[in-house]
């Protein structure tokens, strides 16, 4: 019935059948994520403007994710747990399949690795570059708080990103679009998630809204960066492959509005995380919080470059 | 042809192994390409970690029967719980799972929706429409989480999406 009967038997059917299947240690298997999909550039596009675009997006999904997963098994109580878990599934199989589309769009966007190295391109991405080569919002990378930073975190992230989504389902490039109405299902939980959590917090005891009210000060100044527009995104935007974020601003605050006004919660005043001369996340710059989440996240993978199975 | 999908549409999704891969929905195609069968298979969610061993359980099996099977990924359409098929819904029923009830349409904007999602949901146990959402996620992403308020039992809702 089942096909595997036990954990060996799936082990020594795969290499009798494919030779040697023998794949990286470190990565998910399925060795192509986009096997199949045809991932042809449109014409008029610059795959490196693309694949550019698709590591922003990729990279805001990956540390996201990366983050949400650090709550496993210290959520205040196993539900959460495993939601949370389960946001970090969805957001990490987003962006597997975006640094795919990256690395598929142009392939010297990913890494070199030393010869006879099994890694996929998309894992070379997550896994080999360092902390200047992300692109990825400040917003995603500082560490997580308590449960009430979280909530506040993901409702801003969240919002920003199903807005995106929606526009980018239209995108002219068929594998983004594909994509995007795919997180857009996702997303549209993740969203509900923490707009239900945020108010449940507002309205709860004085410590829980005592706690969601300093969270939300901590991390409101850093969501306009998903809402401004890098040269890169208004060059996509411009051929209808990708999406300006400064188009669904009145969207976000209308969705963070309904969230504050039904939490009894006063908008903040406090305004955007500044650059450093002009220069943000997308183009790079991160806070020291990142270093350290891809100092824990990458380095098995890079002791091991050439590790198999 | 004809034997190489029939093969294909019987092979069980890994996680809920009541449901084959075509009662899922997520079995989209199988052709004959020169010598080899292609099979193409669809997510149901981004990170769906079962499509690995939905790949590896198609060529097993294909092989079995003689076939040299490749198994591509179709991205769009994308997944709907609404594929799931009529049988598949009455296998989840004989198994204590709640089959989810139609995926919600969407065009433009997608609501915010701060109070719980209201659904009929019944209990494949003891029948009773008398239940409640626990958690919305349970231990697959396509599955949220229900207690009867009569039987008392907890069982699992296969979400809309
Ligand atoms: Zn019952």
């Amino acid at each position: 019935m089942t096909d595997h009967s036990n954990a060996y038997d799936g082990l020594l059917e795969h290499h009798d059948v494919a030779g040697d299947s023998s794949q990286w240690a470190f990565g998910t298997d399925f060795e192509d994520p986009l096997a199949g999909v045809d991932t042809t550039v449109p014409d008029d596009v610059d795959p490196a403007a693309l694949a550019t675009y698709c590591l922003m997006l990729g990279d805001d999904a990956l540390v996201m994710s990366h983050r949400l997963g650090e709550w496993c098994s210290r959520a205040p109580d196993l539900e959460e747990d495993i939601a949370l878990a389960n946001t970090a599934l969805d957001l990490l199989g987003q962006a597997r399949l975006l640094l795919a589309r990256a690395a598929a769009a142009d392939p010297s966007v990913v890494p070199v690795l030393p010869e006879g190295s099994p890694v996929p391109a998309e894992d070379a991405l997550a896994f080999f570059r360092g902390p200047g080569d992300f692109r990825n919002v400040r917003l995603v990378e500082v560490p997580n708080g308590d449960f009430a930073h979280t909530v506040a975190r993901l409702l801003l992230f969240a919002t920003v990103r199903l807005a995106l989504l929606t526009r980018l389902a239209g995108s002219r490039d068929p594998v983004l679009s594909a994509i995007a109405v795919k997180g857009v299902k996702e997303l549209t939980y993740h969203r509900d998630y923490a707009g239900r959590w945020f108010l449940t917090l507002a309205k709860g005891t004085e410590e829980s809204r005592r706690r969601l009210l300093a969270a939300l000060e901590d991390v409101w100044p850093l969501h306009p960066e998903m809402l401004a527009t890098h040269p890169v995104e208004a060059a996509v935007a411009a051929l209808g492959v990708g999406v300006d974020p400064a188009e669904v601003r009145d969207e976000v605050d209308a969705v963070l509005e309904q969230v504050l006004t039904a939490s009894d919660v006063e908008r903040p005043e406090r305004g955007a995380l500044a650059g450093v001369r002009g220069r943000t996340g997308r183009h790079g710059l991160h806070t020291e919080a990142l270093s350290r989440l891809l100092a824990e996240m990458q380095v098995v993978a890079r002791e091991h470059p050439l590790g198999q199975w | 042809m004809v034997r190489a999908a029939a093969i294909a549409a019987e092979v069980r999704d890994p996680e809920m192994p009541m449901l084959t891969l075509a009662d899922l929905g997520v079995l989209r195609d199988v052709r004959q390409r020169g010598r080899t069968v292609v099979v193409t298979i669809t997510p149901t969610y981004s990170g769906c970690p079962a499509m690995a061993t939905m790949r590896d359980d198609l060529v097993h099996r294909l092989a079995d029967a003689g076939y040299d099977a490749r198994v591509e990924v179709a991205l769009t359409p994308a997944w709907s719980s609404d594929w799931i098929t009529e049988r598949g819904r009455q296998a989840l029923r004989d198994h204590g799972l709640s089959a989810p009830g139609p995926a919600p349409s969407r065009t433009g904007p997608i609501p915010l929706s701060l109070l719980p999602t209201a659904r009929a949901v019944t209990c494949p146990r003891c029948g009773s429409v008398r239940t409640d959402l626990t958690s919305e996620y349970g231990a697959t992403a396509c599955k949220a989480l229900y207690r009867c308020a009569d039987c008392l039992e907890p069982f699992e809702h296969v979400k809309e999406i």
